[in-house]
């Protein structure tokens, strides 16, 4: 693996994958897995196989939900969606993110302008 | 919420762990395949392909793992392996797991059911509602007995009037006797035992009854039709639990008596009030009929208003007492309460006697589950020393420290429930047996049952063992060196010695708690003992005494002449025809038995010395018939009762010696004699003058380890008795006696019940109960840690030769003997083991004040108990070390260095 990729935030999968189910709808594990990096342009250091504990916590705390289907291929997965409280959920966490990103952003601008002062 | 729902997911997926975990194989089956297919569409071959989807997964095992940890309780799911492990490993040793066991049991049985006792007869509160506010009021302890503990019905009325510290006060009459109730059911009438309580008793105590009602005030008043209640046991031994009872009615001493409920199985008068007698049947006392005139029959219980302290209503107690008087009728007898009215909790004056005894009890189960850790400790760093390769192979395999040290507790943990689970079988068999030991005088006793406090204190003490006993070699273990260990084959370097260390601390400290249990029950032995050579005043083998039924009823008779004679003309046939019954040596009657019931009359002094202002209230009255003493063994100087002394002789009395000499000090009687010289209550009156005829010895008549105290005797002829008790000392067993005697008692009167031939020793025995039972509960308990300590020596020593095998095989090929090998570990252990018995004998002197108390005419420093102690532990240790010593002895150089 190539050492400049990004490691990853602690909780930071969570929100990436409910952002994947609520841009996509019915998704299975591999294709989350995948449109992540995709969507990352694979900056993100991600064991594909670290999704299934992210997805077993969503589940439980009732965010998400699945059913077993078939996929384009005619081969059978687990799909995963989003549910109405993982959406409320998405929001909030969304919501924070840009508060806690644009605190970080004027944070580090404030530290440039001073070491130019 | 969504934390909640997670949590309870976590929960969920612990029990449906295979069929997750099948859904996940294949999820990730299918990720595999996806990513694999997507490769080969870019034109990867399979194999490749296949290989990168791997390398992007990124270890299918870690995905596994992280799932389940975060979907379950990882815990959950370590306990679960623990355990497999656990039970597996113990079932592949069964000796160790069995002997573990029941040393387990029997130490957690005692305790569970020694915290029953103690829960039910010291923490918690009486089985009664609101039982705190509930207090005993009577008088600080006098010489005079039951007469000065209780209270007339005038004393009462007033208290209950003016106190203004309670909701209520009720009480009961003190002087029921046991059989005094004839139930007549056509054939032979059945004796039962029934108390007399004021209207509002069951109200004040808030007891419902199972079925009927209470009393009510109209139950009492005069000419009420008579009614009962009858107790569940006696409702369903003699009435067959007929579910109908309530409204009928039964022949009661002759008259029509009509049940008007049944007391609750939770109420037993007897376990509360009369401990080791059982009551039958409950009446209503009638306040303003004849009691009015029999003065101190009452005693008072009361329930102090929510917000008042002990001490308001003791100060309230001090305001009121100058009021009562023992009868209206006499104004001068108004004030004789001053000082002498007393509330006390309840709950102290029922159980607060035993509170010391229940405390050495419970140290001494304690002790014994000390010395059963220390036991099991021994057994498991024996067993994990055995063991210490594979857990140095798990440390080096990734184990933490922490997770052996868990593995090991485990492992406790499934040992002691094991034991906790044998323990609370043997506990409720222990806790039934006591419930059912009606005779012994002790308070709750019948109530005794395994509750969900003492449930709750099996878990609590059978994982606080756990922990004890784990924790020592777990830790042990666990520090053990990896490299150390893995390298070391033979058992006898570096680590072992610290175990030598510790296994010695075991030895010392079991034999030091053995110690302090022997001696504790050496001390109650010897106590007991002396207990039972007291010289009673009476001797009790070989004699035996039944309630005799009579009717001395004269109708009309104004001055009781008649009523006098025809009483003694029945009693003369009773003694001259039981009297030439075969083996009867003598026989005798009076109203009331030693160690039961009593009565006070007042302080008869010396005629013509002026009374002091202050006398100490008087000597216990009995009223008894010519023959008496002989027949109850009592020596007597003077002369005994006669039948020609009657209403128109001069009154005559006997005294005991004490009050003899009590009444001496202020007479100035020639040679300090007091045969001849007369005594009154009353000296305006010469019909009131009581010639003394004779002295008789000082008989114990409330506790046989208390001081005796004084008693005066009337003659049947002279004073009105109360009943009659026959007594009849025979040549014989008593027992073999009894059918002829109630024959004959019914062919004098067809009415005689068959009431109980109780030998008179049976009624020492039951003062001595509480004693005996103590004793012999606390010699079981020092016997039980006295076995086990034996056990651990013998396990410490043995492993010890075990593991020093090479060592004396090492010596004895150097020349040592086979006899200086044996000695060698007697020595050791008796070194170990004095050392302990040193420590315990320290421990016990110091706290030899906790049993002062309880011993009687004993030292808690007797020298003979410790010594003799000592050295009954030091033959058991050299016991336990012979047989290792032995083995040590036979070992043969040849094999034991070929064996390394």
């Amino acid at each position: 693996m190539s050492p400049d990729r990004l490691d990853l935030l602690q909780g930071t999968l969570d929100l990436m994958v409910l952002q994947t189910l609520a841009a996509m709808g019915s998704v299975h594990g591999y294709g989350i897995a995948r449109r992540i990096e995709q969507v990352s342009g694979n900056q993100v250091l991600l064991n594909q196989g670290t999704i299934y504990a992210a997805l077993v916590r969503l589940e439980q705390s009732g965010w998400i939900s699945s059913a077993w289907g078939t996929s384009g291929n005619n081969r059978k997965a687990k799909f995963y969606s989003i549910t109405k409280a993982g959406r409320r959920r998405l929001a909030d966490e969304a919501h924070d993110w840009e508060r806690l990103s644009s605190v970080m952003n004027s944070l580090f601008s404030m530290k440039k302008g001073h070491e130019t002062a | 919420m969504s934390r909640l729902r997670r949590n309870l997911g976590r929960i969920a997926a612990f029990f449906s762990r295979r069929r997750l975990d099948a859904d996940l194989e294949a999820e990730l089956a299918a990720h595999i395949d996806f990513a694999t297919e997507e490769g080969m569409q870019r034109g990867l071959p399979l194999a490749v392909a296949r290989r990168q989807a791997l390398i992007q997964f990124g270890g299918l095992q870690q995905a596994r793992e992280q799932q389940r940890e975060a979907r379950g309780f990882m815990n959950i799911d370590i306990l679960m392996q623990d355990l497999k492990y656990t039970l597996r490993t113990l079932g592949r040793d069964p000796g160790f797991t069995t002997v573990a066991i029941v040393i387990l049991a029997l130490a957690l049985g005692a305790n569970i059911a020694v915290f029953s006792v103690v829960n039910q007869l010291m923490l918690r509160p009486l089985p009664f509602a609101s039982a705190q506010q509930l207090v005993w009021i009577a008088p600080p302890p006098t010489k005079c007995g039951l007469s000065c503990a209780t209270y007339s019905t005038d004393a009462y009325d007033e208290f209950r009037v003016n106190s203004r510290s309670y909701q209520d006060v009720t009480g009961y009459f003190a002087f029921s006797s046991a059989d005094n109730l004839s139930l007549n059911l056509g054939s032979a009438p059945i004796t039962a035992t029934s108390i007399d309580v004021i209207a509002n008793f069951f109200q004040l105590l808030g007891i419902q009854p199972a079925i009927g009602r209470t009393f009510t005030p109209d139950d009492a008043r005069n000419g009420a039709s008579p009614v009962i209640l009858l107790s569940d046991a006696w409702w369903r031994r003699q009435f067959n639990a007929d579910p109908n009872i309530v409204g009928k009615a039964f022949d009661i001493d002759g008259k029509q008596t009509t049940v008007i409920g049944v007391l609750p199985a939770s109420f037993d008068f007897g376990a509360v009030f009369a401990p080791g007698t059982k009551v039958d049947a409950i009446t209503p006392l009638n306040l303003y009929g004849p009691p009015r005139d029999w003065g101190n029959i009452i005693t008072l219980i009361g329930r102090l208003k929510p917000a008042i302290s002990l001490e308001q209503a003791r100060q309230d107690a001090v305001r009121v007492a100058p009021t009562m008087c023992w009868n209206n009728k006499y104004p001068q007898s108004c004030g004789s309460y001053k000082d002498s009215v007393v509330p006390v909790p309840l709950k102290d004056y029922i159980t607060g006697k035993l509170r010391r005894s229940l405390v050495v009890l419970w140290a001494a189960v304690g002790a014994i589950l000390l010395i059963a850790c220390v036991n099991l400790s021994n057994l498991l760093l024996v067993r994990s020393a055995a063991r210490s390769k594979e857990f140095a192979m798990r440390g080096a395999l990734g184990a933490t420290r922490a997770r052996i040290v868990r593995q090991l507790l485990t492992e406790s943990l499934v040992l002691s429930s094991a034991g906790a689970l044998f323990g609370l079988l043997l506990a409720i068999s222990l806790i039934t047996w006591l419930a059912h030991q009606g005779a012994v005088a002790l308070p709750l006793l019948s109530t005794l049952h395994i509750d969900g406090a003492a449930l709750g204190w099996t878990v609590l003490i059978a994982v606080g063992a756990a922990a004890l006993f784990g924790l020592v070699p777990g830790l042990r273990m666990a520090g053990g060196n990896l490299h150390e260990t893995l390298k070391d084959s033979s058992a006898g370097s570096g680590q072992s010695r610290k175990h030598e260390r510790l296994r010695s601390i075991f030895v010392v400290s079991e034999v030091a708690l053995a110690c302090m249990l022997l001696v504790g029950a050496g001390l109650l032995l010897r106590s007991f003992m002396h207990v039972l050579d007291v010289d009673l005043g009476f001797q009790p083998e070989r004699s035996a005494a039944i309630k005799v039924d009579y009717d001395d009823n004269v109708p009309g008779d104004k001055t009781g002449d008649l009523t006098t004679q025809k009483r003694s003309a029945i009693l003369q046939q009773v003694l001259a025809r039981v009297g030439a019954l075969p083996g009867v040596e003598a026989v005798g009657i009076v109203d009331f038995l030693p160690l039961g019931q009593n009565r006070a009359w007042g302080t008869p002094f010396p005629k013509g010395v002026k009374r002091p202002d202050k006398l100490d209230t008087g000597p216990l009255v009995y009223v008894a018939t010519p023959g008496y003493f002989r027949a109850m063994g009592t020596r007597l100087r003077g002369r005994d009762f006669t039948w020609s002394d009657g209403p128109h002789t001069p009154n005559v009395v006997l005294i005991s010696a004490a009050y003899a000499r009590f009444l001496a000090s202020f007479a100035h009687w020639t040679n300090n004699d007091p045969i001849g010289q007369i005594i009154t209550s009353d000296p305006s009156d010469s019909k009131n003058d009581l010639h003394i005829i004779g002295v008789v010895d000082d008989v114990h008549e409330e506790t046989v380890d208390g001081e005796a105290g004084w008693q005066i005797y009337y003659p049947t002829t002279q004073a009105s008795p109360a009943g009659a008790k026959l007594v009849i000392r025979t040549t014989l067993p008593p027992a073999t006696l009894a059918t002829s005697v109630i024959r004959t008692l019914r062919d004098i009167n067809p009415k005689q019940p068959l009431a109980e031939f109780r030998p008179i020793q049976s009624l020492v025995d039951h003062a001595n109960s509480p004693r005996r039972f103590f004793m012999l509960l606390v010699a079981a308990f020092a016997t039980l840690g006295l076995l086990l300590a034996a056990l651990g020596i013998y396990g410490v020593i043995s492993y010890s030769v075990t593991r020093r095998t090479t060592e004396i095989g090492i010596r004895m090929a150097l020349g040592a003997t086979a006899s200086y090998v044996e000695r060698q570990v007697i020595f050791n252990t008796l070194r170990l083991a004095f050392i302990g018995v040193c420590l315990g004998a320290a421990a016990s002197l110091a706290s030899a004040r906790l049993m002062a108390s309880l011993l009687f005419d004993t030292s808690p420093w007797d020298a003979a108990t410790y010594f003799a102690m000592a050295f009954a532990l030091l033959a058991i240790a050299a016991l336990s070390g012979y047989i290792p010593a032995r083995r040590a002895a036979r070992i043969s150089p040849l094999v034991a260095l070929r064996a390394s």
